[in-house]
């Protein structure tokens, strides 16, 4: 306690005197989705875009013919929804090949979508799988991180995350490697 | 670690032994400005407005520090977080020790935060027996070969995919010879996947603190700080008092400028908002001075602490890049390092703001615009007043002073110079002139300006 006292001393001595906030920048951009695919594309993303009737357990067939494990978080996926989530040790997610989980928005700007805790109800979900697949609807897309704060700005999440891509790492002279730590792959699954 | 005797320069020209090496890590460096240029112009006009506007919300925020702590402190509790507070390295370090055994933990994992590595963290929890794995791929790398980061995004940009193959050979077992970085990707993927599944405790550095909300964002590209936090059941996130910023949706503009200004990249792969913990899960917050209310105190380097660790100012440098992270003797190399460093320690890092040309490249890039070689300058200044400049520096500029400021005295200098550099070139061009160093003296001209100028101003009146 001492500490915190101290140091918020000589903070309030150290400061100088209050100099104002600046006014937001704003954007009147809008979301689009050409933008948003080729950015996606060009950090190692992509982007499938979903056909009227087409549904989701026959397109991930389709663009997963050989995985094994699939699990979602969207309770309508009847077959792969987590049903018995509240009572599984989240470290037992470590062989699944694919999550599915749906974002609640993308950035046009940066190909990031943004999910909190409730779309993935366990958090190291979208983590810790080989694959991930994120539903997206078409007009839930943002021009720029400014817009997307907007929408955000005052939601009561526990945890929340912008996801742009599959993890990477380039620490190896620079060498581009997908799958760090994180899912190798990222796909959106776009529909209307 | 580095031993504090050994200044920039004498570790500066280790490094410069091995000339391809020097130029292989300069271009290497120089690719990722590059990128980071292409990122920052495909905003167009917006890019100089971000700088501007993360510049003015960071003053703004130094200005009411104190209230945004306390403000944060409150709405990280009401989120279920406890807060603890460091004066220094040795409490955030002490503070870490006593969650770990109040935990009855021995084991842990840590993604990349330079305030640890600020702290010494590791080497003190190691001493009290304490199992520490870096999770970030160059970390671990740097970890396993017993070194500190050379860079602050970019920790092992020093070493060779060869050098690595070997490194890892030795560690995890991967075959001889094999050098391929997707392969050596993969082998630390799983390495480490198992140290993710086992460890109870994680730490994890911060890059923004909403005093808002009571949230603290991180930035990853692996995953490895949320494959940490989300699968322990103690989350300890260790952040400098600086990294606050008032509202959630500020966000927007740091977020903007960080990525692009560190790799070039759109944004960072993950950008993760842990507001409260995890049913279950303790989440502890660490509040460090460590130094900078001291920085903040001083209106010539107070817009250091703006500094969000981008790193585009290493990338720039052209002393960095041709002089290597680890000649800086600190954790936080280059530029910005060299500003933050010796308000830490005057003696031990007098030398840092001399490692610099001055040329200004690092302001430019600076996303936050801080006016990095302004303030090199000033502690340039402030070194030299408390007498912690180089001793060869001072003679020399006294020497030269008492030169400059008598005409009859400069007039014969000048002279006698011309003369030796024409008569006895090897006089000057030997070991002990420093200015022979990686460069040759120019060619004496025959006369003075002086001379030349009572000459001509005759002819040209006529």
């Amino acid at each position: 306690m001492s500490s915190r006292n101290n140091i918020l001393k000589r903070v309030q001595q150290a400061q100088p005197a209050l100099i104002p906030m600046p006014a937001d920048l704003v954007s009147a951009a809008a979301g689009d989705v050409h933008r948003f695919t080729e950015v996606l594309q060009s950090i190692g993303g992509r982007v499938v875009l979903m056909e009227a009737g087409e549904d989701v357990p026959q397109k991930l067939k389709e663009l997963f013919p050989t995985a094994s494990r699939v699990v979602s978080s969207i309770k309508s996926l009847e077959t792969f929804f987590l049903h018995d989530h509240a009572q599984m040790t989240h470290h037992s997610l470590e062989d699944v090949d694919i999550a599915v989980i749906e974002a609640q928005f993308g950035v046009a700007e940066n190909g990031a979508v943004w999910v909190t805790e409730k779309d993935t109800i366990i958090r190291v979900l979208p983590f810790i799988a080989e694959h991930l697949v994120v539903l997206l609807r078409k007009e839930a897309l943002v021009a720029d991180m400014h817009q997307a704060y907007q929408r955000v700005a005052y939601d009561d999440y526990g945890f929340g995350v912008f996801i742009a891509g599959p993890s990477k790492t380039a620490d190896i002279e620079q060498s581009l490697v997908l799958g760090a730590h994180g899912p190798k792959s990222m796909t959106i699954l776009l529909h209307e | 670690m580095q031993s504090s005797h050994e200044n920039h320069s004498t570790l500066a020209e280790r490094f410069n032994k091995d000339e391809a090496r020097v130029s292989w890590h300069d271009q290497t460096l120089w690719w990722i400005r590059q990128k980071r240029d292409k990122a920052a112009w495909s905003l167009g006009e917006e890019w100089e407005a971000l700088r501007s506007q993360a510049s003015q919300i960071k003053t703004h925020t130094l200005s009411n520090l104190s209230g945004y702590l306390e403000e944060f402190e409150a709405n990280a509790i009401a989120n279920g977080a406890i807060i603890h507070w460091a004066a220094d390295a040795k409490e955030h370090n002490e503070i870490v020790h006593k969650i770990l055994q109040d935990n009855k933990v021995t084991q842990l994992v840590k993604s990349k935060s330079m305030l640890t590595e600020e702290c010494h963290l590791n080497p003190y929890l190691e001493k009290n027996g304490i199992d520490v794995v870096d999770t970030d791929l160059g970390e671990r790398i740097v970890q396993l070969a017993n070194e500190a980061p050379s860079h602050i995004v970019l920790p092992c940009i020093h070493w060779k995919k060869e050098e690595i193959g070997e490194l890892f050979h030795k560690h995890l077992a991967t075959p001889a010879g094999n050098a391929d970085p997707s392969f050596l990707t993969n082998a630390a993927r799983i390495h480490l996947r198992d140290k993710f599944l086992t460890r109870r405790v994680a730490i994890t550095g911060v890059n923004f603190a909403i005093a808002e909300t009571g949230e603290f964002v991180v930035c990853t590209n692996e995953g490895n700080a949320d494959m940490g936090a989300h699968l322990s059941d103690v989350h300890i996130a260790c952040m400098g008092i600086e990294k606050l910023i008032p509202l959630r949706r500020h966000l927007g503009v740091f977020l903007r400028l960080l990525a692009r200004s560190a790799t070039g990249q759109p944004v960072t792969t993950y950008s993760s908002h842990f507001r409260k913990p995890r049913q279950g899960q303790q989440l502890h917050i660490i509040l460090v001075d460590n130094g900078r209310s001291q920085q903040l105190a001083k209106e010539d380097f107070r817009n250091s602490l703006k500094c969000i660790r981008c790193g585009a100012c290493f990338n720039t440098c052209p002393v960095y890049r041709r002089s290597g992270g680890h000649s800086y003797h600190t954790a936080v190399a280059g530029p910005i390092g060299s500003i933050l460093a010796p308000n830490l320690d005057m003696k031990q890092y007098a030398d840092l703001p001399f490692a610099s040309t001055l040329c200004g490249s690092c302001t430019n890039v600076c996303p936050v615009k801080i006016d990095i070689h302004d303030q090199l300058y000033k502690w340039r200044q402030v070194l030299t007043k408390e007498g912690y400049s180089p001793k060869t520096k001072t003679v020399a500029m006294k020497t030269m002073a008492a030169t400059l400021s008598k005409p009859g005295l400069f007039s014969l200098a000048g002279k006698w110079g011309r003369r030796i550099m024409r008569i006895a070139p090897w006089l000057v061009n030997n070991k002990m002139n420093p200015w022979y160093k990686q460069r040759d003296m120019p060619a004496a001209p025959k006369q003075s300006f002086t001379d030349w100028y009572k000459i001509n101003r005759n002819k040209a009146s006529k």
